[in-house]
């Protein structure tokens, strides 16, 4: 059965849209460049598939993650709609930084969703994960709602921190935040790797960094421990060409990741492609709950915003190069035509997830503005655990004491 | 960040407005004059003085390097502007993002006989380097019997809270390495002080830590002689006499305590101010006098109060000054918890109002 048969047995249109979504996809056909020929060639109509020679490099390993990706309708609906949601999320936190309502520091993720949706596509419920202070993303992916993440970066008590944490300092179960000091995040996911061992769980760890902590002491100890005790952990490079302005070459006499550790394997993968995210991270999750030791993962991806919100993004490249990334190799656009392509899904009902994901993140800045903060005795609470006996903390001078409750 | 509208809403913060809450300072800047013996000066603020201090250093002493994260573009307070073009790429240059290796390297090439000017982002990044810092670079000297040292090493790092700065953006670390002899620790209050210390910290032969203010980077603005001076180290400043309490902090908390002198001489307490300005080794003996004057101390710092600089200050005070003193001396300190929580840091700030309840305190005692 052809493909346009499928079609018309998916949606029952009239005689007349028929014609013209049968004219909007030789359209479509004809503009695209020959790549999604393959697309269409291999796709049964249920499934997107095609295949992805360049989308792994290897380093110490024979063979790599399969280069033939494919997905169904709902997984690739799923992804697309998450993709949206944190991309959407990013500029309502934009907008909202601009507005005064967020203060202090904010990093976007824009650009870089396909990481953290392909990623978590592979991941086990249990998997835990630990990344840096870029992290709303992968905060959303590890099961915080968008409501969760924009009131704690208003500083309100809705957030997944009651508002005390802010931009970087985001949590949830199996998710350890959230680190502002770079590089710091790597040796602890070793450790809770080293944990999943200990508690003999078929889990691993997923620590990640950019690629200014690539050049950190303590990245290279973590490689060290992992191998050495062989912990289940992959290190991820989320490589988005700078360091805050620095570009790679600039602050790295090795720019290729992936084989920074000469005794654990590696993969470069190409960070703009979801499902060639999600069939490397299901590689290396194999390799490491097989006992084979750690593995480092080089995700080449790209933010589209500035280091943070007081960094422009364009003192240190050109905008052509931003808008150019945008054009041809963004992870939701790219993704969103090889589904068209596939006739899994059409433009309509990708705008009805549009206008889903709209009304998601007008509720959540809702909460954001509107939700009480918390309140001031929380200044004291949570420094130490299970306070001692009569424990007080001092105040700002000899004589106030705070009687804690937490 | 609107400072000077800042300086507008006088009014003590209320959190149910956060609109009004967010563009209050905690402090007013205070102008120091120029030393008239100086010469000519120039309108500079803090980041601008720097520039100027480093600037001057590069030109007199051709072994002067200036490196550290991002310093090649001018900094990301842009203290180190136009160094690089005037200097060359092999004086003024950036390293990669590994705070160890930055203070390891500085700590080498100072032994080896360079000026090494070593920048640390942000004070809070500065841990990693702290092995460095604490047992390399401070015990030099002590370890090769004077044979070798790294005196010509300098850090500089941007201190202290900055209104929006949270957990790892405003904290004061003069703490943790007032406990270790060997180095220098020297916190500025202004522009013109900050020249001087930091031309005198460059030149000093002990590797020194020169923490710059970060909030007063901009709203610091002063008359800055242009030529190169120094202001020596150890010696603390009496800004302004008096007889009744002395207040002694460093830094920002300066101009905090200079506005609790005018609301105390309101209410005729008679204010004796004085800025610590080094930290270690600190100026015994100018305290000591001084509190032997007036009979009280208060130690204000943002840091939080256990263990904090005010602490080895009160013991050593209560010990010199002991049959002097009228009361016990206070420390009116950042609370103990961790310097600062975003959503929380109007809470934390050891304020004026503070301030001048622990002086009335001591007062009525």
């Amino acid at each position: 059965m052809n493909t346009y048969a499928k079609l018309l047995i998916r949606l029952q249109p009239s005689g007349r849209q028929l014609l013209q979504q049968q004219q909007q996809h030789e359209q479509i056909a004809s503009s695209l460049p020959t790549v999604f020929s393959s697309v269409r060639k291999a796709s049964s109509g249920t499934t997107l598939e095609y295949d992805t020679p360049k989308a792994y490099k290897l380093h110490m390993l024979e063979k790599g993650p399969s280069t033939h990706v494919s997905c169904n309708r709902e997984e690739g609906l799923e992804y697309y709609k998450k993709m949206q949601v944190i991309r959407r999320m990013e500029a309502s936190a934009n907008n909202m930084y601009k507005s005064k309502l967020i203060r202090g520091f904010c990093h976007l993720y824009s650009g870089q969703e396909a990481v953290c949706v392909g990623m978590k596509a592979a991941m086990d419920k249990n998997d835990s994960l630990i990344t840096a202070y870029r992290a709303h993303g992968w905060t959303y992916m590890m099961g915080v709602s968008v409501t969760g993440i924009l009131a704690e970066l208003t500083g309100k008590k809705t957030g997944c921190a009651e508002g005390r944490g802010g931009s970087m300092h985001m949590y949830a179960p199996n998710f350890y935040g959230g680190n502002g000091i770079v590089g710091a995040q790597v040796p602890l996911g070793a450790g809770v790797a080293f944990a999943h061992k200990y508690r003999g769980e078929s889990n691993v760890c997923i620590a990640l960094y950019g690629d200014g902590a690539a050049n950190q002491g303590q990245v290279f100890e973590a490689y060290n421990m992992a191998k050495l005790w062989s912990l289940p952990c992959i290190f991820v490079c989320e490589n988005n060409g700078y360091g805050m302005g620095t570009s790679t070459a600039r602050a790295s006499a090795n720019p290729n990741f992936y084989t920074r550790c000469e005794y654990i394997p590696g993969i470069w993968v190409d960070g703009m492609d979801v499902l060639a995210v999600r069939e490397a991270t299901r590689f290396a999750r194999d390799w490491c709950t097989s006992g084979k030791g750690p593995m480092i993962m080089e995700m080449a991806t790209y933010r589209y915003f500035g280091h943070s919100m007081s960094d422009p993004g364009t003192s240190y490249r050109t905008r052509e190069e931003v808008q150019d990334v945008r054009k041809s190799r963004d992870p939701i656009t790219s993704f969103r035509e090889k589904v068209i392509e596939a006739n899994l899904a059409t433009d309509e009902e990708f705008k009805n997830i549009d206008n889903e994901v709209k009304k998601i993140i007008e509720d959540a800045e809702n909460h954001a503005q509107n939700d009480p903060e918390l309140h001031v005795d929380e200044l004291y609470s949570h420094v130490y655990s299970m306070r001692p006996e009569n424990f007080k903390i001092r105040g700002c001078d000899n004589f106030t004491f705070k009687e804690i409750s937490k | 960040m609107n400072l000077p509208f800042r300086h507008l809403f006088r009014t003590v913060p209320k959190c149910s407005s956060f609109f009004s809450r967010r563009h209050v300072a905690h402090f007013t800047f205070f102008k120091d004059q120029p030393d008239p013996s100086h010469g000519p000066t120039k309108e500079m603020n803090l980041c601008q003085t720097i520039q100027n201090a480093l600037d001057i250093t590069l030109g007199n002493d051709h072994t002067a390097i200036v490196f550290g994260e991002d310093v090649a573009f001018g900094g990301v307070f842009r203290c180190t502007t136009e160094l690089r073009s005037k200097y060359g790429a092999d004086r003024v240059f950036n390293t990669p993002l590994c705070e160890q290796g930055i203070i390891g390297f500085g700590i080498g090439v100072a032994v080896a006989g360079a000026t090494a000017v070593a920048e640390i982002q942000f004070a809070d990044y500065i841990f990693p380097a702290y092995d460095q810092i604490v047992n390399e670079a401070a015990k030099y000297r002590y370890r090769s019997q004077n044979l070798f040292n790294c005196g010509k090493l300098t850090i500089r790092a941007p201190w202290g809270a900055v209104g929006h700065g949270a957990l790892y953006h405003s904290q004061s670390p003069e703490a943790q390495f007032m406990h270790t002899p060997g180095l220098k620790v020297v916190i500025p209050r202004s522009a013109i002080e900050a020249k001087g210390l930091l031309i005198s910290c460059i030149k000093d032969d002990n590797p020194c830590i020169f923490f710059e203010p970060k909030i007063l980077y901009r709203s610091a603005k002063e008359d800055v002689p242009i030529k190169e001076y120094t202001i020596p180290l150890s010696k603390a400043q009496v800004i302004q006499e008096g007889s009744d309490v002395t207040l002694l902090s460093w830094g920002t908390q300066v101009h905090v305590l200079r506005e609790v002198a005018q609301m105390a001489a309101k209410e005729n307490i008679s204010c004796e101010l004085i800025d610590l300005r080094t930290i270690l080794p600190w100026d015994v003996d100018t305290i000591c006098q001084s509190v032997s004057k007036t009979g009280r101390l208060l130690i204000s710092h943002e840091a939080p109060i256990t263990g904090g600089v005010g602490a080895e200050i009160a013991a050593t005070v209560a010990r010199e000054c002991f049959l002097n003193l009228e009361a016990p001396i206070e420390r009116v300190c950042g609370y103990d918890i961790h310097p600062i929580p975003h959503v929380f840091e109007p809470f934390y700030f050891p304020s004026k109002w503070r301030c001048l309840e622990a002086i009335k305190r001591m007062m009525n005692f």
